[in-house]
């Protein structure tokens, strides 16, 4: 089970769904805390999809305020950085881009794939830290060596 | 005979005048070196406030971190990294809560008990550059014209933005580092270190 839970989370590093930062928060796992990169995740899905929201709200007013979309971004990438999800990190480097340029139409686009990456990554990881629970504490609270 | 004998008292009487002078001399470089070790100290760029620490229940300093961050999970990853660093955390979302926190915030909301309780005193600022309504570095402009101790709490910047103009600006300040999103393990052990150094 707990070789699943590894080649699992391997294969999600590998795809380039989550990048070394995943790890460096693992590393902060203790026997204390040993649901603490779970309980960030969560607190991220619920958060982004808040801004998701709100993006989306802004969006569909049809006038582009590039600076407010920016701004929502900026907090969107600050927090996927945080937990090492690379490819939203990825669509909310390029939305940005697409703002500063005032491209609406590329930010439509971007938005798309965006909330595409985000719920592949939610689903992932959901079913990752399922897995990992399952399997046992121990293993999965620290890094694999 | 006699001769013998006060030659005898005389050098027991200069022995016994050199040993007590030996005594007075070492109380007196003991002063010397009490003196010197103050005046290293206080001539330190980092504060005497990171002196007052409170104390843990097994009597180990403790650091006492103010973290400022818009940003909800760089707020809780900061929190659990300075927790795991031992460090006593009081997080705040925003600078104007962190002003009121300190003490500065509206004049009508004044809270002397927040800065004269020896146990939320803050020993060091951590806070986010970029913030809605007041930034990091504006935080740290304000709290460096204080006269009171605030002003020699050592202030981090960090940032998800590696922007020279933008470090060297709050270095320029008085910021005591610059750090970049995100924060990571590494990181907080090398400030720690620094600002455990300064007050040895």
């Amino acid at each position: 089970m707990q070789r699943q839970v590894a080649l699992i989370k391997q294969s999600l590093f590998d795809q380039g769904y989550l990048d070394e930062q995943f790890m460096e928060l693992e590393e902060l796992q203790d026997d204390a805390n040993p649901n603490f990169v779970e309980e960030v995740s969560t607190l991220y899905f619920k958060d982004s999809a808040r801004l998701i929201n709100n993006i989306d709200q802004a969006l569909e007013r049809g006038s582009f305020d590039f600076n407010r979309l920016d701004s929502y971004m900026h907090q969107f990438k600050g927090s996927s950085t945080s937990i090492g999800a690379n490819k939203v990190k990825a669509e909310c480097t390029k939305f940005r881009e697409y703002c500063r340029a005032g491209n609406a139409e590329g930010c439509l686009r971007t938005f798309q794939q965006l909330k595409k990456e985000h719920s592949t990554l939610r689903k992932k990881l959901e079913h990752y830290f399922q897995l990992a629970r399952q399997a046992g504490p121990k293993e999965t609270a620290r890094r694999p060596k | 005979m006699i001769h013998t004998c006060t030659l005898l008292s005389l050098s027991l009487s200069f022995f016994i005048v050199y040993v007590f002078c030996l005594i007075l001399f070492s109380f007196f470089l003991l002063e010397l070196l009490d003196i010197a070790k103050e005046m290293n100290s206080s001539g330190d760029s980092c504060s005497s406030s990171l002196m007052e620490v409170a104390y843990d229940d097994d009597h180990h300093e403790e650091i006492h971190v103010l973290a400022v961050d818009d940003n909800l999970i760089d707020r809780k990853l900061v929190e659990r990294l300075l927790k795991i660093s031992s460090c006593k955390v009081t997080t705040a979302e925003n600078a104007l809560r962190a002003l009121e926190y300190l003490g500065l915030g509206d004049q009508n909301q004044h809270i002397d008990a927040l800065t004269t309780n020896n146990d939320l005193k803050v020993n060091l600022i951590i806070t986010d550059y970029c913030m809605p309504g007041m930034t990091g570095f504006e935080l740290l402009k304000k709290v460096k014209q204080e006269s009171s101790y605030l002003k020699e709490v050592p202030v981090v910047i960090m940032s998800s933005e590696n922007i020279p103009t933008r470090i060297n600006k709050c270095l320029a300040s008085g910021a005591q580092m610059f750090m970049q999103k995100p924060l990571k393990l590494s990181d907080v052990e090398k400030l720690k270190c620094q600002l455990m150094n300064c007050r040895s």
